[in-house]
């Protein structure tokens, strides 16, 4: 005896429980298989959550969410062993009227969310891993759990079961992810009093202010570092390609504590109490590691689908508004009572259409060209940069002129000369641009 | 068969830590799971209906965030959960509680036929008394048998159980209705099956207040009627013990050697070598 649905979702993640609401409001009999204990039990994020997307979703969420602290202040740090070039902006613009984004912790927060599509009446299943999907023919008509009896059969099911999706390897939508394409994330949640992590990011209070590190702590390999306030923690991480990482056999969490005691990073950790220690991988492969987004039966959302902006650091956005597309095409079908082959696909279309597949394919040749040309980007060029500004503001016996003949030869040097410098430059545009 | 298993949601012990200045327990942030003994007594009582048909009715007193207790029971196969909750309840000791709990049951009999079988865990990981079982079999004059690692068998009227003392096994014989406290060794609990899980999503616990109890004393229920005082709490010191480490049984005589523990068994040098 097994129940039929209209939909089943899997994962209750951003993408899921935003397909689940969406399906729910539509007034839709919705199942959601969660692997965790609660929503969110299975999450380490400690990163930026932003409003715009939820915001379509639930006006006004973030009045009401589990939120650590609205951000007023976003840097770019470029390390070299001992100094680092800072670029960044801070602006009370952000906060005007409605925050753009914020520091959160998703095991608050998803658990928040999915509370949400369960008052809409979604049926929120914890604890229960969705194995298989059931097939008849190429149609999908439903997931196998773990459980005993554990069949369920719908109409529709959306996958978003993150990073590591078996259900999307069932499908054979994409190839296996390869090493490539995953970077793996180390965190620390680092606890600290909250007066203390204002008056050393110099912060009003409960403001929030976030740090991209770019540079030393990757040791040449292609990564990227973060330093995140919470409301009495910081999150500092370190994120690195996987394959970069088999390579040169180098340790993630030896790498972070290594990168903890850059003289830029020491004293803004100093005291700070490790609480917690978390890894996770995140699809980095943009719109080429991309699978086919939907079939008879089935769509794919958020992480499942590689749904990540590595470059502005957002995917639980992505992963939001895809779920929410993917709701709503699952409405439509159910409106008109015919869950047709053109109706899932019109999911994929929706996303083609907005700025999910528009933003990843502008980057879509960057994983490549940061990939070729990691060793001058991840090493020569923070370390020429950081000469660079030496040059600049270092006064000695010698005349402006010759600082800054250093520095163009710094720059130049950096990149094999002037040509060098001018195909890196348009390489990197075109890396960059559709 | 209509058996009633009473359960407790407590904080999650392998969580817990203690203030050390007030000895209290923090509960903040303290995750709260159902306490595993009287999930052993509900997967007995899932068992016994099992093989004799009839119906489950779990019963907790408990703040409402208790129904997430609730609804794990339901889960696993309970025909309802009802939980007893007002703030006139609060702030009971094992007496009070007992009370409460013998009226519920009292109440589940009137609603859903006579009960059989009551069946709850040994002892609750936050109380650790293991007072309230035999309190209510005493209010509702019922048999009492307590640390039941086995039911053997219930024929007709009877019922026959293996008792764990800390001397012995015991083989009791009694007759129905009776009340059953259980050991964890008495089965394994289930894995809810997944209509069991959204059988639970869907439900509602049965919710009885006060109001729901005409006849209750309330000069017996909550903090009025808890007699129990709790003079002072208090965190035992750490014992600390002076660590050697040492290299092969060799080394482990020669440092044994060098204790006073060869003396106080009484041992002589002449023996040790």
């Amino acid at each position: 005896m097994s129940e039929r649905f209209d939909a089943i979702v899997v994962g209750a993640g951003p993408a899921g429980t935003a397909a689940a609401l969406t399906m729910a409001r539509g007034g839709l009999n919705v199942i959601v298989i969660e692997r965790g204990e609660f929503p969110g039990a299975k999450n380490v994020f400690g990163g930026v959550l932003y409003r715009h997307h939820f915001e379509e979703l639930i006006p006004e969420w973030w009045t009401r969410a589990p939120l650590e602290r609205p951000i007023v202040e976003q840097n770019y740090w470029l390390l070299n062993g001992d100094g680092a070039v800072k670029i960044g902006h801070r602006s009370r613009r952000y906060l005007d009227g409605k925050p753009n984004n914020f520091t959160a912790m998703r095991a608050k927060f998803d658990r928040w969310f999915a509370q949400q599509a369960e008052e809409a009446g979604a049926l929120i299943i914890c604890e229960t891993t969705a194995t298989e999907l059931l097939m008849e023919g190429d149609r999908v008509i439903g997931v196998r759990t773990d459980r005993d009896e554990g069949d369920v059969y719908a109409e529709a099911v959306i996958i978003a079961d993150g990073a590591n999706s078996l259900l999307t390897q069932q499908l054979r939508a994409r190839p296996e992810l390869s090493p490539g394409e995953l970077s793996l994330v180390v965190k620390q949640t680092l606890a600290l009093p909250r007066e203390k992590i204002e008056d050393r990011f110099g912060l009003e209070k409960d403001e929030g202010a976030t740090i991209e590190i770019l540079g030393a702590p990757s040791q040449g390999m292609v990564g990227l570092g973060f330093l995140y306030t919470n409301k009495d923690s910081l999150s500092l991480g370190l994120g690195i390609m996987v394959d970069d990482l088999m390579a040169t056999g180098a340790r993630p969490y030896e790498l972070l504590e290594a990168m903890k005691q850059h003289p830029a990073l020491r004293k803004l950790l100093q005291g700070a109490e490790l609480k917690e220690y978390a890894a996770h991988l995140i699809p980095e492969g943009g719109l080429r590691a991309m699978p086919k987004l939907a079939g008879p039966g089935w769509m794919i959302c958020g992480d499942a689908a590689g749904m990540v902006n590595a470059v502005h650091r957002e995917g639980t956005n992505l992963a939001a508004a895809s779920g929410r597309m993917a709701g709503e095409a699952v409405v439509t079908m159910a409106r008109s009572g015919d869950f047709t082959p053109e109706g899932f696909q019109a999911y994929a279309r929706a996303v083609q259409a907005s700025f999910i597949q528009r933003d990843l394919a502008k980057y879509q040749r960057l994983p490549a060209f940061l990939h070729e040309h990691k060793e001058l980007l991840m090493g020569r060029m923070p370390e020429a940069l950081n000469d660079c500004l030496y040059e600049w503001f270092n006064v000695d016996e010698r005349p402006k002129t010759e600082h800054q003949r250093q520095i163009a030869q710094n720059i130049k040097g950096m990149a094999g000369g002037a040509w060098g410098l001018l195909r890196l430059a348009s390489r990197g545009w075109r890396a960059i641009n559709e | 068969m209509h058996i009633v298993v009473c359960v407790k949601q407590v904080p999650d012990s392998r969580e817990i830590r203690i203030d050390t200045k007030t000895g209290t327990l923090i509960r903040e942030g303290v995750p709260s799971i159902v306490n595993p003994y009287d999930l052993h007594g509900l997967e007995a009582a899932l068992q016994l209906r099992e093989q004799h048909g009839g119906r489950v009715t779990v019963i907790t007193m408990g703040p409402p965030m208790a129904e997430k207790a609730l609804k794990e029971t339901i889960s696993l196969g309970a025909d309802d959960a009802v939980l007893v909750t007002d703030r006139k309840f609060g702030g009971a000791d094992t007496l009070a509680t007992s009370y409460v709990l013998a009226e519920a049951i009292r109440k589940a009999a009137d609603t859903w036929g006579p009960v059989d079988l009551v069946i709850a865990g040994k002892q609750t990981l936050d109380g650790d008394t293991g007072q309230v079982g035999p309190g209510i079999a005493c209010r509702l004059g019922l048999q009492q048998l307590t640390y039941v690692e086995k039911i053997v068998a219930v024929e007709g009227r009877r019922i026959r159980v293996e008792r764990r003392l800390e001397d012995g096994l015991e083989v009791v014989e009694t007759s129905l209705p009776a009340l059953l406290t259980v050991l964890k060794e008495i089965n394994t609990v289930r894995r809810a099956s997944l209509p069991g899980m959204i059988a639970a999503a869907r439900y509602k616990p049965i919710v009885w207040t006060v109001a729901d109890f005409p006849d209750i004393d309330v000069t017996k229920i909550g903090l009025k009627g808890s007699p129990t005082v709790v003079s002072r709490s208090w965190v035992p010191e750490v014992r600390k013990v002076d660590t050697t480490y040492v290299d092969g049984a060799a080394e482990l005589w020669e440092a044994l050697w060098a204790t006073d523990l060869p003396e106080r068994l009484g041992w002589s040098a002449e023996e040790g070598a």
